[in-house]
């Protein structure tokens, strides 16, 4: 097939960046959509001048590294797919295609499609931990753990990182992304001693990072390429606002 | 030859570790903040051994290539997570799957760092759960295991098909909880091309800043390297694009020896080959030969869709010839296994190369949710790549490069031939011999990185309390800058024509056809020949855009191709002097009258280990004895 491709380019982090358009011949509908812009980037080099950058590693959907905004949605068109899973036999001959970075000041751009997402490490290092050292753990099954309880804490836990809830919130809120770890741990009983301490370090380093508030317009789980439920972010909310009720309780 | 020292303390089998460990010394806590340590990867192995580190109060830093630790490749592992906890109650033991992984490896492994890594596998899983990682539970509320190949006892523990994921994102919390204490510091998004040794010991490593472009030295008391495994070097394998072999290079070519580098295992269960883009292959975890059944066609050339071929027409072909351990053999068996079938031309798909993994009976008998539960997120990945629903017609499959027993090697202190310099996890060669089982790089990987490195390691920086922090402005670090920009600028220089992927897909060919599943002398010295010649066109034709000092990930992975050059010689030389098969390590002029691997104990019993000699100099083999007191040396039989 035959496509058009308008693309972000910007050199650096420095400089302003600028939509270039491409058309590519001969693309299979068989290959990813990372291959596609590999497929470019081969033609691109050939030519002389610089390939287009962009974050990936696994491609095959786990890392979280890769993380296109395709067409006005962050991941593309598919539901519960990473930009890596997604292939091109879901576009038509002779589309074009719209790839930009995520926008959010909390991600900078740094260079074409890849962004810095350090605010996401960060959020974690505040709080997304259990307080336990290396050789102080008990036996495993010493403390049994209800099987839906631990399924659901398993559902909060698939997430990459990839930031595509920040990028599909008109508020660049990261309240998914720190909900799934918040809840996660909140629902296993290691994690459950701290909950509330944990919460609130991260919920504040969120605001530190830039990130915004949270609107409820779901964006965030519609494209999440893990389909992590909003349900968590309730979750959370109670689990903050327990927090501050105990807290003030205290005090 | 230098006669190579593993340190194997002595003793019963059993207590060789806890005896030792107690004997090791120990560092105070005021000094244990004067010292350095350089953590390079941050995979569950580096992640799991800086956290432990931190936590004792060393003063670490941690790099990694990617922009995250979380996103190392340990994430992308499926299946599951070995532990002799023998919840089951079907017999298992440590000593059981030390035995399983002896076996397994084909006898070419260390008893004394297996059993350890048995050893300490429980003490794996029991912090991973204290660390709140959801692996898989059963109703009562206790861990669910299940099986994978080569053995017999159900002992991998799991969380669905992501138990990499939950495992590294587990070890990412702990380490995180340390750079937020101020005891680790993360540098990401930074290549490590040279490790610095001052007088005779390792204290520091240069790396690219992958952002600026920047040169930049760091110095340490010691230096661990956990940079995981080069199957990449093939092209397309199971490992991120990422993945790579300099750092390990780099210690090679400074003294470090390298041990078994051939004995790659190729996993059997990966989706095949679709198209000439390709760029990765993605595996379908081994977990899945616990339910579904490998089979070809019993004709040549069949047309018919795959669920239109009835039960009487087809071959299982890992069941007809190991009634024991059926579709469970080892990964080395099934992939040549398939192989044979695919050659023999009864392979199914467009390329004949690629054979069924059938889930039909499995869901039967227990139904779709039971496999879904199970299974779900394998499922989907596959209908994602292939267009092709796996719960309506069977997946289609093929063996792919995977994973690398090989590396560097290390004595039982996890320390290289280079004093100070560490290494750990995929990286090191120590504990599978020839061929790895399912489940155990995790649990190996994380071993090394809780258990055992932070005791040899503080052994050896007991030594250190007096040394005084490095400078990086000495003459070996400055010499060690200057080779690295050199090399940078020589690689800029050449300006040629060709694309860096276009020389990578090339060597990978030469090496899958020479040097890969199935190896023989006169192939080996050809595929050397042909190494020879693409090396040299590559240093003439390559073209990497842009300049040196900016973000430039053709420049990153022009580096990287370059060193695989070097490897995949020294891979083609260690299969050509090993005159056996033995694991996944197979030279069809060695083979029972099955078609079996067949090794030869009397000459080969020994762990190759490879020094540097210079560029295109042949290596020098030094050669470790393989001793075995606790296993008995037999033919390794799954029928
Ligand atoms: C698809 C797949 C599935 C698997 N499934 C299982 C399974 O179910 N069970 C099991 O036990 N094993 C499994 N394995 C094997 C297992 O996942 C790996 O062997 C293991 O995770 C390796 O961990 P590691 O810490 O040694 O390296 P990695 O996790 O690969 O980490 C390497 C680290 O080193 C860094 N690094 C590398 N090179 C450099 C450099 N030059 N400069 C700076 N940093 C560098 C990287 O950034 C990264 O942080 C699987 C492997 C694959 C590929
Ligand atoms: S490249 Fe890893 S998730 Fe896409």
């Amino acid at each position: 097939m035959n496509l058009k491709l308008k693309i972000w380019r910007q050199k650096n982090a420095a400089q302003k960046g600028k939509f270039e358009t491409y058309s590519l011949q001969e693309v299979s509908p068989e290959m990813s959509f990372l291959q596609m812009l590999d497929y470019l980037n081969d033609q691109l080099i050939a030519k002389g001048d610089e390939p287009v950058h962009f974050d990936h590693d696994c491609r095959e959907g786990i890392c979280g590294s890769c993380g296109l905004y395709i067409n006005g949605r962050p991941h593309g068109p598919l539901r519960n797919t990473t930009t890596c899973e997604l292939h091109m036999r879901e576009f038509k001959e002779g589309s074009t295609i719209v790839i930009e970075p995520w926008r959010s000041k909390s991600f900078p751009v740094i260079k074409d499609l890849v962004v810095d997402r350090t605010a996401f490490d960060k959020i974690i290092q505040a709080g997304g931990f259990v307080n336990t050292n290396t050789g102080v753990a008990q036996d495993a099954n010493t403390t049994p753990i209800n099987k839906i309880v631990s399924d659901r804490a398993f559902d909060a836990a698939v997430c990459v990182g990839c930031g595509a809830c920040v990028a599909a919130c008109k508020n660049s809120s990261a309240m998914l992304f720190v909900a799934a770890k918040v809840s996660q741990m909140a629902m296993l009983p290691q994690g459950k001693v701290e909950a509330a301490d944990r919460v609130e370090k991260m919920v504040h380093e969120m605001d530190e990072q830039g990130f915004g508030f949270c609107s409820n317009t779901y964006g965030c789980e519609f494209d999440c390429p893990k389909g992590i439920s909003v349900e968590f972010i309730a979750q959370m909310n109670r689990e903050f606002f327990s927090a501050r009720v105990c807290k003030q309780n205290h005090s | 030859m230098t006669k190579l020292d593993s340190k194997i303390p002595k003793g019963p089998l059993a207590d060789k570790w806890s005896n030792y460990k107690s004997s090791l010394r120990l560092v105070n806590p005021a000094n244990k903040k004067k010292l350095d340590v350089i953590v390079v990867g941050s995979g569950l192995a580096g992640a799991s051994a800086a956290s432990s580190l931190g936590e004792l109060g060393y003063n670490v830093k941690v790099f990694c290539f990617q922009d995250s630790p979380r996103r190392a490749h340990s994430v992308a592992a499926q299946g599951g997570i070995n532990a002799a906890k023998n919840y089951k109650n079907d017999g298992d033991s440590v000593y059981r799957l030390f035995h399983d992984m002896i076996k397994g490896g084909d006898f070419r492994a260390r008893e004394a760092n297996v059993y350890r890594a048995a050893e300490v596998s429980n003490l794996v899983i029991d912090h991973f759960t204290a660390m709140g990682v959801p692996f898989a539970r059963d109703y009562g509320g206790g861990l669910d295991t299940r099986s994978f190949g080569g053995v017999q006892v159900s002992r991998t523990f799991y969380a669905k098909g992501q138990t990499g994921q939950q495992c590294l994102l587990g070890t990412y919390s702990s380490l995180s909880r340390q750079v937020a204490k101020g005891t680790v510091t993360m540098y990401s998004r930074r290549d490590m091309l040279d490790v610095v040794i001052v007088e005779g010991k390792a204290r520091g490593i240069i790396v690219r800043n992958l952002l600026t472009g920047e040169i930049e030295k760091y110095s340490a008391h010691a230096v661990v390297l956990a940079t995981g495994g080069y199957g990449t070097v093939f092209y397309l394998s199971t490992l991120a694009l990422g993945s790579n072999s300099s750092a390990a290079w780099a210690a090679h070519k400074k003294g470090a020896l390298f041990a078994n580098p051939s004995f790659i295992q190729i996993h059997p269960t990966s989706i095949p080959v679709l198209n000439d883009y390709q760029s990765k292959l993605t595996l379908m975890s081994e977990s899945l030969r616990n339910d579904g059944r490998v089979w070809v066609p019993a004709q040549k050339d069949e047309k018919r869709h795959p669920n239109e071929i009835p039960e009487e027409e087809r071959d299982y072909y890992l069941e007809r010839r190991y009634p024991a351990f059926g579709n469970l053999v080892p990964r080395d068996v099934a992939s040549r296994a398939a192989k044979e079938r695919c050659d023999a031309g009864y392979g199914v798909g467009d390329t004949g190369l690629s054979v069924y993994l059938d889930f039909k009976d499995a869901i039967n008998k227990h139904g779709k949710k039971v496999i879904e539960d199970k299974y779900g997120n394998l499922f989907e990945m596959y209908e994602k790549i292939t267009g092709i629903n796996p719960y309506n017609e069977p997946m289609r499959i093929y063996p792919a490069g995977h994973y690398t027993m090989g590396g560097l090697w290390v004595d039982y202190n996890l320390m290289t031939t280079i004093p100070g310099l560490f290494a750990i996890g995929e990286s090191n060669f120590s504990d599978h011999g020839a061929n790895r089982l399912g489940a155990s790089s995790l649990m190996q990987c994380s071993g090394d990185g809780y258990f055992i490195l932070p005791y040899t390691l503080s052994d050896y920086l007991a030594d250190e309390i007096k040394t005084p922090r490095f400078s990086t402005d000495s003459e070996e670090f400055q010499q060690s800058e200057k080779q690295v920009e050199e090399r940078i600028q020589k690689i800029m220089a050449v300006n040629g024509t060709q694309t860096v992927t276009s020389f990578h897909k090339r060597l990978g060919k030469i090496l899958w056809d020479h040097c890969g599943m199935v190896r023989n002398a006169e192939g080996l010295k050809k595929g050397i020949e042909k190494l020879d010649a693409l090396e040299e066109e590559f240093w003439k034709e390559v073209k990497v855009p842009g300049s040196a000092d900016e973000f430039n990930q053709e420049l990153e992975k022009a580096l990287r191709v370059a060193d695989f050059f070097e490897v995949g010689r020294l891979m083609c030389y260690d299969a050509l002097d090993r005159d056996e098969s033995c694991g996944a390590h197979f030279r069809d002029e060695y083979q029972t009258g099955q078609g079996e691997a067949k090794r030869n104990d009397a000459e080969y019993a020994h762990v190759s280990a490879w020094g540097y000699q210079g560029h295109k100099q042949e290596p020098q083999l030094h050669k470790e004895p393989l001793v075995f007191e606790n296993v008995e040396l037999k033919e390794r039989s799954y029928k």
